[in-house]
């Protein structure tokens, strides 16, 4: 699927959510009605993608699944506002293993998502060789995805701190779980981003969805608000509902904006939901009490009557029947080879086996 | 002619005006200071880093995927240890992206005792970093050969390792680095900061010249016909003395300068220990599960019937750390003696 109009470097909507109200055309909705729909289209993209995966797993396709359904309303906006590309001119992401959602509105093929789960060999970030979700996407600056968490949030730093040289507008974005920010990484982050005169133009997220694995954010945090710590080395932060995608939207894009234009980090908190628990591990069920941020979303859209409930069928139904045919494509495609263990352990193929030195 | 950390400090100013290199940072590598053994004084793109190892490591992986070249120094490698996730990652990052994103970066650090650095300034490295994959490890013995080395390592596409045997950072080379002046004292003038106030203070480089030492291949720094000893960084200077004794004695010992301990000159090794049939690896590295017994492993693989005595390791005692008193420290890291001890038996051992 082609990268939406909104990505890349197509005028952003005017910041702040007032500004933004003079353009309404959807009925009373802060975003104009082309946005709204394209973003209902990519999230459930994502949502039936995730699905898709899980069923995979169900199936003994797969080894494990992780990754991020009921993040869509966070996911989907950060990537259809990003500066897609290639080089410092352009936006760099960090990411982690629940950001399907981002990788979808950037563009990605469901199929290549399927390939990373079914470890095929046409897999286009890893070869076969890694988790679903653990995507890597050079050509849109989207770097591979570890499953250390939170060591994205140093590594950002390094690529800011080339864009910050280089002077263009592109800037490094980060995203992480809540559970995460006990890692060293994250003060790391907030340390490095911060200092005065090297400030860097880092986008700072983490998705709060109050869970690290089965352990509840209450039983892990002090603090009210992990922004709140970005807040102690004056970076500019804010909580958002992340579970909204119109809220999302505006403030991704302020503070993009505001990035931007000052070179300097910022940092969102966004409250989503986990729908199917932590992984395959825990079983990858359905988690009736968490909010389901599509369901809503469409709920809304209907209300206001920009989308009528046959046409989110269409849609559904659209992502469905490609999920499937994707699955079963991938399904007869090759698989690594055993020999291919010594390929890219250095660049350019040069040997590393000792047993050839 | 240049000691190490002057010629360190040269490799690194061709490196930003030749090479590309576009930082040059850690704890204290920017001015005033230029590197706690001034191996980056008078840089232009040095900085101080936040005393954050961790921090270092993931913003030079950053650079790096993002296309600059980079030169990072972690002060000691007594405190590389919380990085070990990082470096496996930066390791790892071309081989998990099925060759998309190479990380073309170089990690400095000082290793190794010698310096009665006490606990926490005298560990060494090489073992763990050969279990490194992805990343190429070298160590230098000489000024001249850490001039070529870094060189090639900052020209080199992955993540290398260059390890800085601490304690010969103020030995002097016997060759001179291309474009060095031969005077050492103008050298100096040239580019050591001078005490005091710097704030005005810049280098004034000499003209220098690309010279590389090609990455995974040793030097016979002594020809022998009687044993093999193989050696890398403080300790290959202790094996050249010994081998230099011995001969006054009427021996006759080969040592190799590894400078690569992965990837590594195994046919170097090969060659020699077919001439010799006995093998002593010699390093400061803690005992067990040595990098010096990969290469006995390797050598009882493809070498047994050719050995005509066992070879062996000497390495540092397996115990937690280096003590502070000279009594700790020499028994616990290689002593001359003892290399000589161990060589002298290997050839007097039949098989």
């Amino acid at each position: 699927m082609p990268a939406p109009k909104t990505a890349n470097k197509s005028k952003p909507l005017k910041s702040s959510v007032k500004s933004n109200s003079k353009e309404v055309n959807s009925k009373g909705l802060p975003l104009p009605k082309n946005i709204l729909l394209n973003m209902h289209d990519l999230m459930v993209k994502s949502r039936v993608l995730e699905e898709r995966l899980i069923k995979i797993y169900r199936t003994g396709e797969s080894y494990f699944w992780i990754g991020g359904p009921g993040e869509e309303a966070w996911g989907v906006p950060l990537g259809m506002l990003a500066y897609k590309g290639q080089g410092l001119e352009h936006d760099f992401f960090h990411l982690h293993y629940r950001c399907t959602p981002t990788l979808i509105a950037l563009g990605m093929d469901m199929k290549d998502s399927i390939r990373l789960m079914m470890n095929r060999v046409t897999d286009p970030s890893t070869g076969g060789r890694n988790f679903s979700n653990h995507y890597c996407f050079p050509k849109w600056n989207v770097a591979p995805v570890t499953s250390p968490i939170e060591v994205q949030y140093g590594i950002a730093l390094g690529t800011a701190h080339a864009q910050k040289r280089h002077g263009g507008k592109g800037i490094s974005i980060v995203s992480g779980g809540d559970a995460g920010t006990a890692e060293g990484d994250f003060a790391t982050c907030l340390v490095w981003s911060s200092r005065k005169g090297n400030e860097l133009p880092l986008l700072i997220t983490v998705q709060n969805n109050r869970w690290g694995i089965s352990t509840s954010f209450d039983g892990q945090h002090g603090e009210t608000n992990i922004a709140d710590r970005a807040r102690a080395f004056n970076i500019r932060a804010r909580v958002i509902n992340g579970n909204d995608p119109i809220e999302s939207y505006l403030a991704i894009q302020e503070e993009m904006e505001y990035i931007r234009k000052t070179g300097k980090p910022s940092f969102i908190e966004a409250k989503v939901s986990r729908l199917y628990g932590h992984s395959s591990a825990s079983g990858a069920n359905f988690i009736t009490s968490e909010v389901d941020s599509l369901k809503n979303f469409e709920a809304l859209l209907m209300k206001n009557k920009l989308i009528s409930e046959s046409q989110i069928k269409e849609v559904w139904q659209k992502y469905e029947e490609e999920g499937v045919k994707a699955t079963e494509e991938a399904r007869k495609e090759a698989t690594p080879t055993s020999e291919s263990i010594w390929d890219h352990i250095y660049y350019g193929n040069e040997n590393a086996d000792w047993r050839k030195f | 002619m240049a000691n190490m950390a002057q010629a360190i400090r040269l490799a690194l100013h061709y490196g930003e005006k030749h090479l590309d290199v576009k930082d040059v940072f850690g704890q204290d590598v920017g001015a005033p200071l230029g590197g706690v053994f001034t191996a980056t004084q008078g840089l232009s793109t040095s900085w101080n880093a936040p005393l954050d190892e961790r921090g270092i490591i993931n913003m030079a992986m950053g650079i790096a995927m993002a296309g600059d070249r980079c030169v990072a120094e972690i002060q000691f490698c007594d405190y590389i240890f919380n990085t070990i996730d990082l470096l496996k990652i930066a390791g790892n990052t071309l081989w998990c992206t099925n060759g998309q994103y190479n990380l073309p970066m170089v990690v400095m650090t000082p290793v190794g005792a010698g310096i009665r650095g006490s606990v926490y300034h005298s560990h060494s490295f090489d073992a763990w970093a050969s279990r490194l994959q992805g990343w190429k490890v070298v160590m230098p013995s000489t000024p001249l050969d850490a001039y070529g080395l870094l060189l090639a390592a900052i020209k080199d596409p992955n993540p290398v390792l260059f390890l800085k045997p601490k304690a010969l950072m103020r030995e002097k080379g016997e060759e001179l680095i291309p474009g060095e002046p031969a005077d050492e004292k103008e050298l100096k003038a040239m580019i050591d900061a001078p005490i005091g106030d710097r704030s005005k203070w810049k280098a004034k480089w000499p003209e220098l010249s690309e010279y590389i030492v090609p990455i995974g291949k040793g030097k016979i720094t002594r020809s022998g016909e009687q044993v093999t000893v193989v050696s890398y960084g403080r300790h290959l200077l202790l094996c050249n003395k010994v081998a230099d004794e011995l001969k006054q004695e009427g021996y006759s010992v080969e040592v190799i300068d590894l400078r690569s301990i992965y990837p590594y000159d195994w046919q170097m090794i090969k060659t020699s220990v077919a001439k010799t049939g006995k093998l002593l690896v010699v390093n400061e590295d803690t005992e067990v599960t040595n990098f010096g017994e990969h290469l006995v492993y390797r050598a009882v693989e493809e070498l047994f019937y050719q050995l005509l005595a066992r070879p062996r390791v000497i390495a540092g005692k397996n115990v937690p750390g280096i003590g502070l008193h000279p009594n700790l420290e020499d028994a616990t890291v290689p002593q001359l003696f003892e290399i000589k001890q161990a060589i002298v038996e290997m050839i007097h051992e039949a098989p």
